[in-house]
């Protein structure tokens, strides 16, 4: 028998998280679980918390409620640089419903938000308190407890910041791969350059020989062969109903080239 | 928008120009019911008490079942009634026995084994779907994994696993003799001796699911008079009620069925599983039952359009002229036969495509694998065989050094040519779809080809039937010890006279005198191409063509063309292909009408009133 | 099973039903309160054959919690004709021949609604994307964005 729990607030919701539970956020895959019977719960917890819906600016950073749906983010003007990414999820009734917190945890091949979040080097605020960078919540986060109550990212210069999703169905479809690519500039050069890749492994994933690769050079096409080269070192793509491992590990340098150096459209 | 261009120019003579529809633009008659949400699908008929019926199905593409555990599952809250193989009253069927064609090879429940992944074998019915779910969870199913096969000509080898227990061979067994079906026309190793290259290609289909957007399901329900209604997705309303009839041994005038709004179909919605699932669901519960696929089963247990596996050997002239063309082809039907087996028949009535070529073969094989069974999908039995034909036209076209629209225009059927199935062609058309084609493409072919035309330079020497060499490679169980090759023997034990249409061929005999068809009432008309044949009725469905029979000694003569075989025998089909004497009987007669309970008296042929 | 009170508006009319806890939206429209009109295509929110709209927004109702629309306004394809007139919409996808199995068709009014709604003057581009998570296995979706684009511009043309 399944129940349904909601809470004014995240961290009373976050205190009643626990065995055969889940926190249900804008439920796009958690109703999915819901509808076809899975086993593994009969607790839904949610949350009425209007915290959760909030973008608002802190100094250089913008803080992001967990709760924020895709479509709020596309449509706010203190998020434009993340616009494409939360555009690129779903159709627009996904939108209206799928969260940024949600995407944090959505399994392959989705996470394309999430994507982006880590190019960005977001930190992810817990409903406790604590605050961790998004990488390593993407590597725990099969143990990861508790509930994010937001994320916070730095707002990257004009240009400086770019994702490109590549799907087979258009304008909506699940992602052969995800691409994102934060590329701050020093006197010319590449500096503290970040790539990451999303449905090519268990979650988005950094690629950091191609970061390195790429930090010290100019955006051409000489400079960033031997970050083409490395594109996929570290990732294990997995094969799926969309490509395989194969093939998504076989064309991702192009996409990232692509990304890199927007051909101009005829 | 989306504007049709009418060639009139085309056949002008041969069309009658007073038409009131076509060409004009008509509201669909049932669009206000679309556009309004009112169409009433199955499952938008709302009962009160409505149960909800799940399947336990296989994680594997093969195992025996060593035991069932429910206990669990009838403990749970909600559960009505777990339904066993063993509730099942007739637990064994095949789609088309129907019409007489194969036998049965399906359980609805399985009871012993799985020969597919997603197979059902057991049910529960519950309150609420969410309970269902639950207790189907619940249930322990002891499996002992079995060796699978997922390649049709893997499961031709002499070591392959059963996979259906009734075709011991991984082959449906044709006309109770061979284990394909067979096409012979001509001499194709005389075709093959003469030609100047010979060029041969390989094409794949992989299964295609229909996709509906609505999935398949069905709702029972008992009815007055100890009827049941059951409302369904069917595609074959009367296909799916003679089924439910026949597995749920009940009589037919027991059931009444509603139909006709269908969310997409597609082929993929005749198999008729929901229903019987539903409506034993009401039998067994008093309640109204609900069967509904969800999405995931609609992918992996609705049954897909097979795939094939085509060679295709072709003799080909310097100048482009095919000569002979050989196929060997292998659909795969999944575990069970379905429709399958038919549309092997259809596929073979296609050969060699559009193409005027003198010497022919095939063998096209149903093979059983461990996948989900396959079934009907638009262009049944046709699409992938066109697919291989197309691809190997702009194959042969690219090796012989000629454009692949002139090669077609150039081996074209046009009217008057006889087929491979002996039949002279009429009505012919593939020239002018290529130049017209060609032209709104902007392609460019040689004045010659612009000029050709269907309707002139067939017939004569094209219409005449070559010397057909024959053979019995092939008989059921020859397969498995590897003696034989799959394609078209090009030696041949035996011939037939050319100039012979081939032998009298006659279907099943309907087993009751007052089916037989009425000719005028299914719209056949006797063609003036065969002057020599007189007026007759045409068999009933005759889903079997068989091949050409060779076991005549070489002296004999070919029995008289398109003769009955016997005065009792129903009349030939007015068109009949090649032929074979004895008329395909199943080894146990299934019998019609209301001494067997379970079988629809109104299913196949025509009632004369 | 212990079964919770739900109010929500349908259509412009109060309505009132119990649902099971987890029951999606969808389940709860068709079964509880009896509009038919929102279709189940697959429960998993990738063919919008339930999208429905909640205080005006687009949602599919089979990935909604039906508790969640406590208090709001859901609209479906059966309250979309104003009495007897059809709307715009309907007559634009009648004359476009724009249904063939209907199956799809009033998730996709519902999208086409959501997009008319907020941007009457749409490009083939805003409309393709606004359709983009409705699917439609038989008509083709050129009919469809043709019915839409039709319907905005009110250039639907009648047969007599
Ligand atoms: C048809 C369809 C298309 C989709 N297309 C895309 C796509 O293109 N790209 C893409 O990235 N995704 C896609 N998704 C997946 C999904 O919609 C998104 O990833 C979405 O962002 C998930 O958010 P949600 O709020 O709906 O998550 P929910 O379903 O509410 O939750 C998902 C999981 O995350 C956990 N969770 C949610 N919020 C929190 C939190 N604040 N703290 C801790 N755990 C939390 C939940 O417990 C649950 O386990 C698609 C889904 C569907 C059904
Ligand atoms: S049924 Fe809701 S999206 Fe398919
Ligand atoms: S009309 Fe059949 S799915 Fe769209």
């Amino acid at each position: 028998m399944l129940s349904v729990e909601t809470f004014e607030t995240i961290e009373e919701a976050a205190g009643a998280v626990g065995e055969r539970s889940r926190f249900m956020a804008g439920g796009t895959l958690l109703m999915v679980a819901v509808n076809y019977g899975n086993q593994g719960f009969d607790r839904i917890v949610r949350t009425s918390d209007r915290r959760l819906g909030e973008i608002s600016n802190a100094g250089d950073r913008v803080h992001i409620g967990a709760g924020v749906t895709m479509a709020k983010v596309a449509a706010s003007r203190d998020l434009a640089f993340l616009a494409p990414a939360a555009r690129s999820v779903g159709g627009p009734a996904i939108r209206n419903r799928a969260t940024v917190g949600g995407n944090l945890f959505a399994p392959h091949p989705y996470g394309d938000f999430a994507t982006a979040l880590l190019a960005l080097d977001a930190t992810v605020h817990w409903a406790d308190g604590r605050e961790e960078p998004i990488e390593t919540v993407l590597q725990n986060r099969g143990q990861s407890i508790g509930l994010a109550a937001a994320v916070s990212v730095p707002r990257p210069q004009a240009d400086e910041f770019r994702f490109l999703k590549v799907a087979r169905v258009k304008p909506k479809g699940a992602s052969v791969m995800a691409l994102a690519a934060w590329l701050p500039k020093s006197a010319g050069r590449l500096e503290n350059t970040r790539i990451a890749f999303g449905a090519m492994g268990a979650t988005a994933a950094r690629v950091k020989a191609c970061e390195a690769a790429l930090n010290g050079t100019n955006l051409d096409e000489r400079g960033i062969e031997p970050a083409l080269q490395a594109a996929t070192e570290g990732l294990s793509p997995q094969d799926d109903a969309l490509a395989s491992g194969w093939y998504r590990r076989e064309v991702a340098p192009i996409h990232l080239k692509r990304l890199l150096i927007p051909e101009r459209r005829l | 928008m989306t504007t049709i261009e009418f060639r009139k120019d085309l056949f002008a003579d041969e069309r009658v120009d007073d038409l009131k529809q076509i060409g004009k633009p008509t509201v669909r008659q049932d669009i206000l019911g679309h556009v309004t949400g009112r169409s009433p699908y199955y499952d938008d008929h709302l009962f009160d008490g409505l149960l909800h019926m799940r399947c336990v199905r296989s994680p594997h593409h093969h195992a025996r079942i060593r035991s069932i555990d429910t206990s669990a599952a009838e403990r749970m809250p909600g559960v009505r009634r777990i339904v066993m193989p063993s509730d099942v009253p007739h637990n064994i069927n095949t789609l088309l026995s129907l019409i007489n064609f194969g036998r049965d090879d399906e359980p609805l429940l399985s009871h012993t084994k799985v020969s597919y992944r997603g197979e059902p074998v057991c049910a529960v019915i519950a309150d609420t779907e969410r309970q269902a779910r639950a207790a189907i969870a619940a249930v322990r199913v002891d499996w002992e994994v079995l060796p699978h096969v997922l390649d049709v000509e893997e499961a031709l080898e002499p070591d392959a696993p059963v996979v259906n227990e009734e075709y011991p061979n991984n082959t449906f067994d044709y006309h109770e003799r061979y284990d394909h079906q067979k096409l012979r026309f001509g001499d194709i190793g005389a075709g093959f001796a003469q030609a100047d290259r010979v060029i041969e290609g390989r094409y794949q289909m992989s299964p295609i699911e229909q996709a509906p957007l609505e999935t398949c399901g069905a709702i029972a329900a008992p009815e007055t008079n100890d009827r049941f209604v059951c409302y369904t997705s069917t595609q074959a309303l009367f296909f799916s009620l003679g089924t439910t009839a026949k597995l749920l041994d009940i009589a037919s005038s027991r059931l009444h069925f509603v139909g006709g709004t269908v969310g997409g179909g597609f082929g993929g919605k005749v198999d008729s599983i929901v229903e019987p699932m539903a409506t034993l669901g009401a039998v067994l519960t008093g309640r109204p039952v609900k069967f509904m696929w969800d999405r995931p089963e609609e992918m992996q247990v609705g049954a897909p359009r097979g795939g094939e596996r085509w060679y295709i050997k072709d003799g080909v002239m310097n100048d482009g002229r095919i000569v002979a063309r050989s196929f060997t082809g292998f659909f795969d039907c999944g575990a069970y036969t379905r429709l399958s087996s038919y549309a092997i028949i259809k596929a073979t009535g296609h050969l060699p495509g559009p193409y005027t070529i003198p010497n022919v073969a095939s063998n096209v094989y149903c093979v059983y694998t461990n996948r989900t069974p396959a079934t009907a999908m638009r262009g049944f039995g046709i699409t992938g065989v066109d697919f291989a034909i197309e691809s190997h036209m702009d194959k042969v076209a690219e090796a012989v050094g000629m454009d692949p629209v002139e090669l077609r225009i150039l081996n074209a059927y046009r009217d008057g040519d006889m087929k491979a199935h002996r039949r002279l062609a009429k009505n012919t058309a593939l020239i002018e779809c290529c130049q017209v084609a060609a032209d709104k493409a902007g392609w460019r072919i040689g004045p010659q080809f612009a000029a050709a035309s269907s309707l002139s330079d067939g017939g004569g020497d094209r219409a005449l039937i070559g010397e057909t060499v024959t053979d019995q490679e092939g008989r059921i169980g020859e397969r498995r010890q590897r003696r034989i090759p799959f394609a078209p023997s090009e030696r041949g034990t035996g011939r037939i006279a050319a100039g012979t249409a081939g032998e009298a061929v006659s279907a099943a005999r309907p087993q009751r005198d007052d089916m037989q068809p009425e000719p005028e009432r299914i719209g056949h008309k006797v063609s003036a191409a065969d002057p020599e044949r007189p007026a007759q009725p045409a068999a009933p469905p005759a889903p079997a063509a068989p091949p050409p029979q060779a076991p005549q000694p070489a002296q004999a003569t070919p029995p008289p063309v398109y003769e009955p075989q016997a005065p009792a025998e129903p009349p030939a089909p007015q068109s009949p292909p090649p032929a074979q004497p004895e008329p395909y009987r199943p080894s146990e007669p299934f019998q019609r009408g209301v001494k067997r309970p379970g079988a629809s008296r109104f299913i196949s042929g025509t009632r004369r009133r | 099973m212990e079964k919770t009170a739900l109010n929500f508006t349908l259509n412009g009319a109060e309505t009132g039903v119990f649902v099971d806890a987890g029951a999606n939206l969808l389940d709860v429209l068709r079964r509880g309160v009896g509009d038919q009109t929102p279709k189940y295509g697959c429960g998993q929110g990738s063919c919008g054959a339930c999208s429905v709209l909640i205080d005006g927004e687009l949602h599919l109702s089979c990935l909604t919690l039906a508790e969640t629309v406590a208090g709001k306004s859901v609209e479906t394809t059966a309250g979309l004709a104003g009495g007897p007139e059809l709307h715009a919409l309907q007559k634009a996808f009648i004359d476009g021949f724009a249904a063939q199995c209907g199956y799809c068709t009033p998730g996709m009014l519902m999208a086409a609604r959501a997009l008319l709604d907020s941007n009457p003057n749409p490009s083939r581009d805003d409309v393709a994307e606004a359709i983009s998570g409705n699917i439609c296995r038989c008509t083709g979706y050129e009919p469809i964005i043709d019915a839409i684009l039709a319907a905005a511009s009110g250039s639907g043309r009648r047969f007599g």
